[in-house]
């Protein structure tokens, strides 16, 4: 169920933070900032696209790294708080 | 301040030897429109052209010693010239001309190399030593003046500019790779390297000396701070403010030595205000000052220039660098810094050395220098916040103390303290590295690097521009306090390589005008390595001695005004109605293709999503500017060697 999620948000991020530079080894676990592949204003765009994309509004205090600094973060948090009818609408 | 070019070797036929030096001075003509000149001699030859400040109806040159043993050209001001010919009068040496030029030679036959020590000022100069039959270049300690030099067989070709060095035969126009890297990483090559491969600079505070087939190169002055555990060499912040006060003072004074009318560089800040305020009342006739006004709120200080201009009563210009502005005259900007830049901040400064020179001056005092010295920038701030957040990682409160930094950038002060604690590395960074201090703006940087063609990365081969950085680091860093490291890393890399050069010498010069800087005295340069650290930054307080020193000079608003970094709007200059047909050309695919530097697929989306939506962040600013800049660089030097070649 969530494979859909972290496709599409890889795909985000390969084509807006890595100008679609298909052949970085973008890891599951790696930590986007440590690795500069977002800076302070990516992650608002990370932020707008989440949102977006999958029907809910980031609270204030959810934008942290703990739930944004990794593809693998970014899938488990989406995948608590995505609205359905988004997911249904990836799905199809 | 002038130009100049030569060679030392006997690879120039002597009838190829004038029309070499013609071809040579005339590449930097803008460097010296008042006269030029040539000397030559069996197996060397000099070429100068002159911006005349001092001794104008005598200081031409090249201009040999009376004893005809020696021969000099010069770029650049002594300016302590009066007491050295005052001594060396005294010890009865006989002066021909009233020039600082001639100084230097007499100084020279007394003293020969052990001369530099005495010098006070911005220079680079060579001098064809007879009676030795040796060649000596030489520049000043900060790197003020620019100075580079090549190698062909063994022949040696110096000069101030790189564009006279690609006039020599056999003299190529080709990007060095490591230094684009170290571009894309410090933003400036780290010195010898240059942007073209096999031409190098001169490093600030060095000799080279070629003789006998043989070129040896070393430094006579180093810029050294003192070990963590020496006793304070200040303790008295009142007497250590009046030593500060009578040396800027003396510092701005021996710089407003001149036979033409000096103005001053007005920002609006603390420092250029200082220097504008002690030169007011030592300008005959009054003193002019010059501004740089913009059209967005976030870059525009014009409000605090009027304050000071008015409280000074000087004569006051500005020049808007408007809304296309920065496009129209970029690639100009290019041909005169000869590399590739990530900023577009040297732009408006070009705009500026043209209002001095449409104003009918050729020399300003600037503010620049203060930051490096008194511990001015936000990098010093910063890296002593990260070191307060490492000593409690994981606080939720410490990080905060970001936002008070840069309050000036919008994408931070929206973002969490955990947001802020990991873009700033904030205890992630080991407190031992050397780089520590720079490390974010490194890391930020070098991401820009994600646009590096693959053929580029292979040729790189893992090279990594800030462990040369380190390699390059004095023996003794290591036992220096954090803030005094970081002061040196911006005062031996980042002040000549980038804010002396491209944002200094080669965007005033390329309107003939010459920039003096009172901070960069080298009397008061010592002077503030032995200051105990928190006399510059008092917590978060920069430059505090500085204003302390100065008080009474500047209206309260200027005076107690929070460092605002000059900067000048960057990928929005060339996108939507600013977009020219040369900006579209260098990202086009086939450019880059033809470059061979960048990726054309990512280059391309990068166009794309700069031109949608033109605030982008640093790393994608820098990368617009850098790529455009090389691109330009590819264009304007390759161009000129095919030009060059075929003319020879």
């Amino acid at each position: 169920m969530t494979q859909p999620i972290k496709d599409s948000i890889k795909a985000f991020i390969i084509e807006n933070f890595l100008f679609g530079d298909a052949s970085y080894d973008l890891q599951d676990e790696a930590s986007l900032i440590e690795n500069e592949v977002i800076d302070s204003t990516g992650v608002l765009e990370l932020v707008a696209f989440i949102e977006d994309q999958f029907g809910f509004v980031m609270a204030d205090a959810d934008i942290v790294p703990a739930n944004l600094d990794s593809v693998a973060r970014i899938t488990a948090f989406v995948a608590k708080h995505a609205q359905q009818p988004a997911l249904n609408k990836m799905s199809a | 301040m002038c130009g100049f070019g030569g060679y030392f070797g006997d690879g120039v036929a002597p009838h190829d030897a004038q029309p070499l030096l013609q071809r040579m001075v005339a590449a930097i003509a803008h460097r010296g429109p008042d006269e030029q000149g040539i000397f030559t001699a069996p197996s060397v030859g000099l070429g100068h052209v002159r911006l005349s400040i001092v001794g104008l109806g005598d200081g031409q040159q090249p201009m040999t010693h009376s004893s005809g043993d020696f021969t000099i050209v010069f770029n650049g001001e002594i300016f302590n010239y009066v007491e050295l010919r005052e001594t060396l009068n005294a010890q009865g040496h006989v002066f021909r001309t009233g020039s600082d030029t001639e100084v230097i030679l007499h100084l020279y036959e007394r003293m020969g190399l052990d001369c530099m020590s005495l010098l006070n000022g911005d220079f680079a100069f060579a001098i064809w030593d007879a009676s030795t039959q040796r060649m000596i270049i030489a520049r000043d300690r900060m790197g003020v003046r620019p100075l580079f030099y090549t190698m062909v067989g063994k022949n040696l070709y110096f000069a101030s500019e790189v564009k006279a060095l690609l006039q020599v035969p056999g003299v190529r126009a080709e990007m060095d790779p490591f230094a684009l890297d170290q571009i894309f990483t410090l933003w400036a090559p780290i010195a010898p390297r240059t942007a073209f491969r096999d031409i190098f600079e001169l490093e600030p505070a060095h000799l080279l000396i070629a003789e006998k087939g043989e070129m040896s190169i070393k430094p006579y002055w180093q810029l050294q701070y003192p070990d963590m555990g020496e006793p304070a060499a200040y303790t008295d912040e009142r007497a250590a403010a009046e030593e500060l006060r009578d040396l800027l003072t003396d510092a701005t004074r021996i710089r407003m030595r001149a036979d033409v009318p000096v103005g001053s560089y007005l920002s609006g800040g603390l420092d250029s205000s200082i220097v504008s305020a002690l030169a007011a009342p030592m300008a005959s006739g009054g003193l002019s000052t010059f501004s740089v006004t913009f059209g967005s709120a976030e870059h525009d200080e014009s409000a605090f220039q009027h304050q000071m201009a008015q409280a000074l009563g000087t004569h006051h210009h500005a020049v808007a660098s408007g809304e296309g502005d920065i496009a129209r005259v970029f690639p100009e900007v290019i041909r005169f810094t000869e590399r590739p830049i990530l900023r577009t901040a040297p732009a408006p400064l070009y705009q500026l050395s043209g209002l001095v020179r449409e104003k009918g001056l050729k020399v300003v005092l600037t503010g620049e220098g203060a930051d490096e010295v008194f511990a001015g920038y936000d990098i010093f701030k910063e890296a002593r916040v990260r070191r307060f957040c490492a000593r409690q990682p994981g606080s939720r409160i410490r990080p905060h103390l970001f936002r008070k930094l840069y309050a000036y950038l919008p994408g931070l002060k929206q973002q969490s303290a955990e947001y802020l604690a990991a873009f700033f590395g904030a205890g992630a960074d080991s407190m031992d590295d050397p780089l520590f201090s720079h490390r974010p703006r490194l890391r930020g940087t070098a991401a820009a690097k994600l646009f590096f063609s693959g053929d580029l990365r292979q040729t790189l081969d893992g090279y990594d521009a800030a462990a040369e950085m380190v390699s390059r680091l004095p023996q003794d860093f290591g036992r220096w306090h954090p803030l005094h490291q970081a002061q040196y890393l911006e005062s031996r890399f980042l002040l000549p390589g980038y804010i002396l050069s491209s944002q200094g010498d080669r965007m005033a010069m390329a309107h003939g005008i010459e920039g003096r800087f009172p901070f960069l005295d080298h009397r008061l340069v010592e002077f503030a390595t032995r200051l105990p650290p928190e006399m510059k930054l008092k917590g978060l307080v920069e430059k505090h001695i500085l204003r302390e020193a100065t008080k009474d000079l500047l209206p309260e608003t200027i005076g107690r005004r929070t460092k605002q970094p000059y900067r000048a709007p960057d990928s929005q200059s060339f996108v939507g109605g600013n977009e020219r047909d040369y900006v579209r050309d260098a990202f086009s695919e086939r450019s880059i293709t033809a470059s061979g530097l960048f990726n054309p697929k990512a280059v391309s989306k990068l166009y794309e999503k700069c031109s949608e939506k033109p605030a982008s962040g640093y790393r994608d600013n820098v990368a617009f500017v850098g790529i455009l800049s090389t691109q330009l660089w590819q264009n304007t030097f390759s161009a000129t060697k095919a030009l060059s070649t075929k003319a020879a």
